[in-house]
């Protein structure tokens, strides 16, 4: 623990409460970014897709620290600090493409696709003049190497020596969970991405938080899309950061919706074209139509249906935070197995028929909490614990995510 | 280049584009043929030739939809847009219409007062004029200049 954290006090009544100013520390916010994003966590970095032939390379995050991923001309995928030994400028200006080296353009410093030191522009001078002094090892200021796992498709980084190996750091139901929904090459359809006007955790929460889902989204629960009352379960990770929500396609009754009188319950709403946009294909096999899937800290693996999508959650700031989509479909799709993907993507991003408001509330308690540092937010549906369960009325994945954290941070 | 052409264009969507400003979404639908296609992309996706869309519809059945959902169902906090709209250019002329492409900025205004510069692109029009109702959409497709969608997109582009 250091000085910030030793001034800091969680409440003592534990997972259950979270103090507000978790969202608006800056000197926290900082803090976060060492002791997780490149401390001993696991980041997903990119699709091993993204990254298609030799010579191809990836912008993309550790946290705040811009990185570049690369596969290299043998093939081996690589990820190092996009920071120059020399001045410390970007490496990287464009956001993918292809490229035998990379060549830093403020002082024409080059680097291989791992990430080594090559050349020095005028390392000798000119005519025996100016240059550096033979004695200067610039190669030992290169940009900080990555540890690199790629699981099903998918490429995380580390900087730490200690973080666990990937595997182990998923647990066993994420790594069976993650490879049912990866289960074939990965072809991608498209991205983009959303500024949330929040903290990079209440984001976060929002998707472990299985209770809001048709409360908030009315367009889903309108449609039993996925209503509480769907068979389906709750997943926690033992070390708390990891989580899976899933639910059946098919709705096992249970008028709880109506006999709460909730106004999502309202059975007389219909739309004039619903196959157009809601039709899909158990490609699973399992009946499964619903998984959402975290990996601590910001790692989300999205199948609504048919619509698949990783998603990144990059801090951007202490009130702004960037969650970049991309959306993926397999190299076996048949056309109209795409087309219903391309149709399912209505539901989710930033103008998604079950998604747009996630954005939006992760900014309503960032407003609301302003003035609020020291009180309290409630996270006791579910009880207190962190275990897994068939309710997802319950906020024990939210509980789950402030465990690991506060264990990574030290408090 | 025919001027009648230039001005039927532009007329379609400045009607578009205050039916949107002035919050009558339930005519925006009609603005398109019974089977037009409506969507939402970037010039990223574009250029990588990736097909996915941010909103995408392919008949006026689906658009009502849309609306219907923004009106009844979907949460999003008080917001209007403005919509700046450019000259058409005029990229083919056939017999099954014209194809043109207009560039828009879009001003979003929220209940607390904040405008934000919210999106910048293009209109890429594929338009028949001559339908008893006057000129229509067969396509539009909204070309973002950003990946970026602040917050929502809630309210059409």
């Amino acid at each position: 623990m250091n000085v910030h954290t030793a001034m800091r006090q969680w409440p003592a009544e534990g997972l259950t409460r979270v103090p507000y100013w978790v969202y608006s520390d800056r000197a926290l916010y900082d803090e976060e970014q060492e002791r997780i994003f490149r401390g001993d966590t696991w980041t997903f970095l990119c699709m091993e897709a993204e990254l298609p032939t030799p010579n191809s390379f990836r912008a993309s995050n550790l946290g705040d620290m811009p990185v570049v991923v690369t596969r290299d001309a043998d093939g081996v995928i690589h990820a190092f600090e996009n920071r120059c030994a020399h001045r410390g400028s970007l490496l990287c200006l464009k956001e993918r493409g292809e490229v035998r080296e990379i060549v830093c353009v403020y002082h024409n410093w080059t680097y291989d696709l791992t990430g080594k030191l090559t050349g020095v522009a005028f390392r000798r001078g000119i005519a025996g003049k100016g240059g550096m002094p033979s004695d200067c090892k610039p190669e030992e200021h290169a940009p900080r190497q990555l540890r690199i796992a790629v699981f099903a498709g998918l490429v995380f980084g580390t900087l730490s020596h200690d973080t666990p190996p990937l595997d182990a750091y998923l647990g066993p139901d994420h790594v069976a969970r993650i490879r049912r929904v990866m289960r074939a090459p990965a072809r991608l359809i498209g991205g983009y991405s959303q500024i949330i006007p929040s903290n990079w955790k209440l984001y976060i929460e929002n998707v472990k938080d299985s209770y809001h889902a048709s409360l908030l989204h009315m367009f889903f629960t309108t449609f039993r899309l996925n209503r509480l009352s769907q068979k389906g379960g709750l997943v926690v990770s033992d070390a708390g950061g990891n989580h899976i929500s899933y639910s059946m396609t098919q709705d096992v009754a249970g008028k709880e919706y109506e006999q709460a009188g909730l106004r999502s319950a309202n059975d007389g709403y219909a739309l004039e074209a619903p196959d157009m946009l809601l039709k899909n294909v158990d490609e699973f096999g399992d009946g499964i139509g619903l998984q959402i899937l975290t990996v601590f800290p910001g790692f989300v693996l999205q199948q609504i249906r048919n619509c698949l999508a990783v998603r990144r959650v990059v801090p951007r700031g202490l009130e702004k935070t960037e969650l970049v989509w991309t959306c993926f479909g397999f190299t076996t799709d048949d056309d109209v197995l795409a087309e219903l993907r391309l149709r399912q993507a209505n539901l989710i991003g930033p103008a998604g028929f079950i998604s747009m408001e996630d954005g939006a509330a992760a900014g309503f308690v960032q407003r609301g909490v302003a003035g609020a540092s020291d009180a309290l937010s409630l996270v006791e549906m579910g009880g207190s614990g962190t275990a897994s369960e068939e309710s997802r009325v319950s906020e024990a994945a939210v509980r789950g995510f402030w465990k690991d954290y506060r264990r990574h941070m030290g408090f | 280049m025919n001027i009648e052409h230039i001005v039927a264009i532009a007329d379609l969507n400045a009607r578009y584009a205050d039916a949107i400003d002035a919050n009558r979404l339930e005519a925006w639908p009609d603005f398109f043929l019974d089977d037009g296609c409506y969507r939402v992309t970037t010039v990223e996706n574009v250029a990588q030739g990736l097909p996915l869309n941010i909103i995408y519809a392919t008949s006026r059945a689906m658009l009502r939809d849309r609306v219907k959902a923004l009106r009844e169902a979907n949460v999003y906090e008080g917001q209007h847009y403005r919509h700046v709209l450019g000259t058409p250019l005029i990229t083919l002329v056939e017999a099954a219409g014209l194809r043109a492409r207009t560039s828009f900025m879009v001003a979003r205004v929220m209940r607390t007062g904040d405008t934000m510069l919210f999106a910048t692109g293009c209109y890429e029009d594929h338009i028949v004029v001559d339908t008893p109702d006057g000129a229509r959409f067969v396509e539009k497709t909204v070309v973002l200049d950003s990946r970026q969608i602040d917050t929502l997109l809630a309210i059409p582009l």
